[in-house]
């Protein structure tokens, strides 16, 4: 194996020049726009893409959620314990379960009978109406995938203009996790005549939060 | 798989394509689909100076991760290490797919699943595995559709493109016979999840490709829109990437500009729903993703391709598939015609350069060198001026070349007509003698040339040469 390693790599060095091309510049482009242009833009992406969006205060937070799973029939909510557990007080008759064991101990159970999630963001995306999320422990990288409603809380003054800012800003080359993770809508594919069609695979809705906390 | 289909592309091409032209379902597939494709990309670059200041910068990180490729590769590699991936090499496609099922062997693996890998149809994976006694299950829609139908992709982007949807209704009607008969591609998709989330939940092992490999970070980054590519690679205890050497960038701030130009080349979208940055196995306090981590490095002839100062170009591509959406070949023959794993201009520059003029050089023949490949291509590939290149490489070559197979397409009969095109030419003694013997016996001139003339009439000399014409009105020679 290290054969062909070696194989390959002499191949390669042998028709490289020393000579450095010049590096190519740094990606930014310059979008200065004001908070609330951010938090329109990134709106208006993700609802182009069936993605349902509310922006709503900090203290709102539980009854929101509760309101949501009413409407959307949700019998078995997967929690994230980043939450305070004041906005789950309210749920009443939802189960709310926690992934806290290994996934091999409860995958079947993870596949087929939990409605729907909610997860924390990191931050969110204007320009492409993306929400980053970097997956841990409390909540992990099935967690926003599997259960077929998946509903993302981003606090409004994490919302950057772009990918490029993100990855800068939060100085991601230094750091990365296991997992990091661009969403953009609910699951979706297009290989039937290139007609779209929602939640093949990934959740089939994806509910954005966006909280204002400043005010 | 496709070697077999390899070794046949140059003898059956024009057979196919005969055959995909008197298609008219497939025409009009191809048609339906590629024209929508089309309005979806334009739509996403509205401001030509943005995309002229794009294409360049993307041109620019993709020429500089081949230019230090075999840096990148090492770094590549020690990243991926020091985050706990474990990091093969493949020669060949062969090869590759030793090391994939080496690593499953004796592991109690039965059923894995893939996420959608153009690298894995080059070494014809699944079919290395399955006769090993592996269940394969393709995961996203247009795979599973193609793997149901047992045909290879026709597209790269979306490999069940030549399929109408009332097709696929019969194929899913004829597969699951249980399922009532649908032609709604709603419902389609929920049958499709239905089946395959059962799959995800089971699989023992999970496969996938790569759209850009960070060498700064060790990070492996896949873009899809259905989820399959993300539940591939973390619900099975084990994950195994197979790429191609060329899709290493040197920095992460190297990845949005890239992702930006191949969705919106692609797909006509800003972003795709997922993008899915994996930098190692399953940390020992995380509670899902797979404990092992693989990343087989493919070379394939691509380290070959590097030695061409020309040609090297072709491994700047990002497989948006941008090329082929615009080229009227393709639209009109569809990706089967092609019997290459790469179909349209790409394929055509890529595919006789991997298996070889003397297997595949034909595939640059089928072009009108019309130019909107080149003009739509994220990274500056200058594809007409390389289809130009396998063309001369296919017929004659400079002693230097590096390209297999070239000259092997070398016409005797057509380098005889040239020769003395040539030596007529360059003598006006025997261009007069030739154009006064050509013009008296005109009639003689034959009506029928072959497949030429089956759509077109058959060139006539005039009645009188241009010399002749010109001397009778005064004209001065020279």
């Amino acid at each position: 194996m290290s054969e062909s390693r070696n194989r390959i790599l002499e191949a390669l060095k042998a028709h490289s020049s020393e000579a450095d091309l010049p590096s190519p510049p740094v990606y930014k482009p310059q979008l200065t726009w004001s908070k609330d242009e951010k938090l329109d833009c990134f709106q208006t992406m993700l609802e182009s893409v069936h993605g349902e969006v509310h922006r709503i205060q900090e203290d709102q937070l539980g009854e929101k959620l509760a309101q949501l799973l009413k409407q959307k029939e949700v019998k078995r909510l997967l929690c994230s314990p980043k939450f305070p557990q004041a906005i789950y007080d309210g749920l009443n008759a939802i189960e709310c379960l926690r992934y806290d064991r290994h996934i091999s101990e409860w995958k079947e159970e993870l596949f087929n009978s939990v409605d729907a999630s909610i997860t924390t963001t990191l931050c969110g995306v204007a320009q492409t109406g993306t929400l980053v999320l970097w997956p841990d422990r409390e909540e992990p990288r099935l967690a926003s995938l599997v259960p077929p409603i998946h509903i993302a809380v981003v606090e409004a003054d994490t919302i950057v203009e772009t990918f490029a800012e993100a990855i800068s800003e939060g100085n991601w080359a230094s750091q990365m996790p296991t997992n990091a993770l661009l969403i953009s809508g609910p699951s979706k594919t297009a290989d039937i005549e290139q007609i779209l069609a929602y939640g093949i695979h990934g959740p089939k809705q994806l509910i954005v939060l966006i909280v204002n906390n400043q005010e | 798989m496709d070697h077999k289909l390899g070794e046949e592309v140059n003898s059956r091409f024009g057979k196919r394509i005969g055959e995909a032209l008197a298609d008219p379902q497939i025409r009009r597939n191809f048609r339906n689909a590629l024209d929508g494709v089309m309005a979806k990309r334009a739509e996403q670059f509205p401001d030509p100076d943005e995309l002229w200041q794009l294409r360049n910068l993307d041109k620019a990180i993709r020429a500089n991760s081949l230019h230090k490729l075999p840096q990148l590769l090492e770094q590549l590699e020690q990243q991926l290490t020091d985050n706990g991936i474990q990091v093969h090499w493949a020669v060949d496609g062969e090869e590759a797919n030793k090391i994939v099922s080496d690593i499953l062997d004796g592991r109690g693996v039965k059923k894995i699943i893939k996420g959608k890998s153009m690298v894995t149809e080059e070494t014809g994976l699944n079919h290395h595995l399955e006769q090993l006694g592996y269940e394969v299950i393709e995961s996203d829609l247009g795979e599973y559709i193609i793997q149901l139908a047992e045909e290879p992709p026709s597209h790269i982007v979306a490999p069940a493109i030549h399929k109408s949807r009332l097709e696929i209704a019969d194929l899913f009607a004829e597969k699951f016979p249980d399922i009532p008969y649908t032609d709604d591609v709603d419902e389609m998709t929920h049958s499709a999840r239905l089946i395959l989330r059962k799959e995800f939940a089971s699989a023992d092992a999970g496969i996938s490709g790569v759209n850009f490999a960070v060498a700064e970070t060790g990070t492996l980054c896949l873009v899809e829109n259905e989820g399959n590519g993300r539940l591939s690679t973390t619900a099975p205890p084990i994950h195994i990437a197979v790429t191609g050497i060329e899709k290493v960038v040197e920095k992460l701030s190297d990845v949005p500009p890239l992702l930006s130009i191949l969705t919106r080349s692609a797909t006509g979208q800003p972003i795709t729903t997922y993008f899915n940055m994996i930098s190692s196995p399953r940390k020992e306090h995380e509670l899902d993703g797979p404990e092992e981590v693989h990343l087989v490095l493919l070379d394939n002839g691509r380290s070959a391709i590097r030695e061409d100062d020309e040609l090297d170009a072709t491994l700047r591509c990002i497989r948006c598939g941008a090329c082929i959406n615009h080229c009227p070949v393709y639209v009109r023959v569809g990706g089967h015609a092609y019997g290459t794993v790469y179909p349209g201009p790409i394929g055509s520059v890529l595919e006789p350069q991997r298996l070889g003029i003397h297997e595949a050089g034909k595939l640059a023949t089928a072009c009108s060198l019309c130019g909107r490949c080149g003009e739509v291509c994220p990274v500056k590939i200058p594809l007409p001026q390389l289809i130009n290149r396998i063309r001369a490489e296919s017929n004659e070559a400079a002693s230097d070349s590096t390209v297999r197979g070239h000259n092997s397409l070398r016409n005797q009969k057509e380098v005889l007509t040239w020769k003395l095109w040539s030596a007529l030419y360059c003598s006006p003694l025997l261009y007069g003698l030739f154009t006064r013997t050509a013009t008296v016996l005109r009639v003689l001139a034959p009506s029928k040339l072959g497949a030429w003339t089956r759509y077109r009439k058959a060139p006539k000399p005039a009645a009188r040469s241009l010399h002749a014409m010109a001397a009778r009105k005064g004209v001065d020679h020279e």
